[in-house]
């Protein structure tokens, strides 16, 4: 191919997928915006505070890749919950019955064989749908065993990782996907459209979804599959 | 189970804690106590009833004046209620294997250990037609006047855990804070959690599934055969004449190999031949493997007993803790109340991890509050003796969640 038919299929390129017109001008604002002074970071990650308001008191709570239980033990302090923890890492493990967190050592792409259906009023998936191999496994699991679902996942359809992939041919290196290619736990790079679209597929619907950028957790809109950094979705299966 | 000392390649050998050392439970001595009579006889599961019943049990650590920091721990097949510390005169008790080296349990056991005697009040006795001090086939039958042998009746971890029952009562615990134990010591911590759910606050579970497998009853069956076809065997009624050591110690090498796996076994004999450089060319001991089995086999005769391995196996292949739900594991996990640690080890073979975590998704089933943990470990399934630092990491705080809930 000569440079004109290059530079033909790039301009027929960003007028089928405005999406891309559309970050590059969002950058500009952003990268505007990334100037001023930003609010000091909160110590808690912004899905615990998120989840510990979602969670009635009392309630049960499956916390799947659950890592040191860190949300389970402010649960079970805060709103009383029955909490069971899941997690493959030992020194996360460890870390959970440090905080008399009740965790599992177990691999999610093997299934939640054991829990008993819709045993759990809410099961948890935060920041580990991206790291399973078999996502669809997990969430129809979680679907039979709980309740309600709650799943948070970096959004891959930010504008930081399309534009470092656009512009660079790079993977994208970002704060909240800060792995290399070759070293990521970020198997199954998924971004908020896709997540929708999936639930769909899978019967889920959508109870709630929050949008997480620039420090701020809000409910989520169209253009966050854009703007948000991550997601946090309450689903459920179909009654 | 085998001796933790020997199951160690040289190096990595732990150093025994004396009986002066800050971390030692210090000197300990076995205590003993009727605990069924004529009038107060131990119903077991085989139908009969047992009259007298004594055991034998050792205690370490303080008991709280609200008796709620008691731990009992459950020892394997060929264990005792010597759990740690040292006997001031091991000789006397006629236990000399016990003069050089402390209780089988004191890596875990003593003041600051992953079972604090410092903290806790740590109890252990000794099963039922065990060898050691709690009534078995070397007892005497009251009525001929003559040791049991073969004549004691078949029994069961079940009715194990129910004489345990009587001695915590007779201790005056009402709630046990705690049992554990590896092994079928760890299927005992399976029924205690079945058989007296309000008992217990926690039941930890290491090395042990809620049944033997077939591979498992197989070696057993093997272990008996070579003892019941000891020409010195005579139907158990040896006593007093020659014991069947050869058919002992070829039933404690079976169980060796069920204790090591291919990789620990490769790592601490390989290939190499013993005190020599080249094959013998006979049929005398060539392989340090097959030196270090003969070793172990010659030893046990010296402190066990033919027919209790012939009961001790038989509990083992019996016990199913599905009996309690008719079959069904997931029922039987109802009875459940407490809280459960439950940890296998990678390379164990003897109880596979996927065995162990079919009693883990029993009780998840029943939504009760589980920790499991698989440990990565090449010991096979004398890992429950050696993984100290991982399991000691995890139990003082898991006990600490529990004492405090």
């Amino acid at each position: 191919m000569s440079a004109a038919d290059y530079r033909e299929a790039l301009q027929s390129l960003l007028e089928t997928r405005p999406m891309i017109g559309e970050a590059l001008a969002a950058l500009a604002m952003l990268e505007a915006r990334d100037q001023q002074p930003t609010a000091q970071p909160s110590q808690e990650r912004w899905d615990h505070a998120l989840i510990r308001g979602l969670v009635p008191d009392g309630a049960s709570v499956l916390d799947l890749g659950c890592g040191g239980g860190e949300l389970l033990a402010d649960l079970r302090d805060s709103k009383g919950a029955f909490v069971q923890g899941v997690e493959r890492d030992l020194e996360s493990v460890i870390q959970c019955v440090s905080r008399g967190v009740p965790v599992i050592q177990a691999d999610l792409d093997a299934g939640l064989a054991g829990f008993g259906d819709l045993s759990f009023d809410y099961v948890v998936l935060e920041e580990t749908l991206q790291t399973v191999y078999r996502p669809g496994l997990v969430l129809t699991e979680m679907m039979r065993v709980g309740r309600r679902c709650i799943v948070s996942f970096p959004n891959f359809g930010h504008w930081r990782v399309r534009l470092q992939l656009y512009a660079d041919g790079r993977m994208p290196v970002t704060p909240m996907l800060p792995y290399t290619w070759h070293s990521t736990p970020n198997i199954r790079l998924v971004t908020i459209r896709d997540f929708t679209e999936w639930c769909d597929e899978l019967g889920a619907t959508v109870e709630a979804a929050y949008a997480y950028a620039d420090g701020i957790c809000r409910p989520l809109v169209a253009v966050d599959n854009l703007l948000a950094e991550e997601a946090l979705f309450v689903i459920s299966r179909h009654a | 189970m085998s001796d933790p000392l020997n199951a160690l390649p040289g190096k990595a050998r732990r150093q025994d804690d004396p009986p002066d050392s800050p971390r030692s439970a210090g000197y300990s001595e076995p205590l003993r106590v009727r605990l069924a009579d004529r009038d107060n006889p131990l119903p077991l599961d085989c139908g009969r009833e047992l009259w007298p019943v004594d055991v034998e049990y050792e205690v370490f650590g303080e008991l709280s004046p609200s008796r709620d920091n008691a731990i009992l721990v459950l020892h394997a097949l060929s264990g005792d209620a010597h759990v740690a510390g040292w006997y001031k005169d091991a000789e006397a008790l006629g236990r000399p294997w016990y003069s050089k080296r402390p209780g089988w349990w004191d890596t875990m056991v003593g003041p600051g250990k992953a079972f604090d005697t410092s903290r806790y009040c740590v109890i252990c006795s000794n099963v039922l037609g065990s060898c050691y001090g709690t009534t078995g086939p070397l007892s005497i039958d009251p009525r001929t006047g003559k040791p049991y042998g073969l004549k004691f009746p078949v029994v069961t971890v079940g009715d194990w855990v129910r004489l345990q029952e009587r001695l915590v009562t007779h201790l005056g615990i009402q709630k046990l804070l705690a049992v554990a134990g590896g092994s079928i010591g760890g299927q005992q911590a399976i029924e205690w959690g079945l058989a007296f759910p309000d008992r217990l606050k926690c039941s930890i579970v290491l090395a042990a599934s809620p049944v033997l497998s077939a591979q498992g009853l197989a070696f057993n069956a093997v272990a008996r055969h070579a003892i019941r076809t000891d020409p010195n065997f005579r139907d158990g009624l040896y006593n007093g004449g020659a014991t069947p050591d050869k058919g002992l110690g070829v039933a404690r090498m079976i169980g060796h190999i069920t204790y090591l796996s291919e990789v620990s076994m490769s790592r601490k004999f390989g290939r190499r031949l013993r005190n020599r450089h080249e094959p013998g060319f006979t049929f005398d001991v060539d392989f340090e493997v097959e030196s270090y089995l003969i070793h172990q086999a010659r030893s046990f005769g010296e402190r066990f007993d033919a027919n209790s391995y012939l009961y001790m196996t038989k509990a083992m292949d019996y016990y199913d803790a599905s009996a309690w739900g008719d079959g069904d594991l997931a029922r039987a996990a109802q009875r459940a109340k407490c809280a459960w640690l439950v940890a296998s080890f990678s390379s164990d073979w003897l109880y596979p991890p996927a065995q162990c975590r079919e009693w883990v998704a029993a009780l998840c089933a029943n939504r009760l509050p589980v920790t499991y943990v698989n440990i990565e470990s090449s010991y096979g399934h004398d890992a429950f003796l050696l993984e100290v630092d991982t399991l000691s990491r995890l139990i003082p705080d898991f006990l600490r969640g529990v004492a405090t809930r």
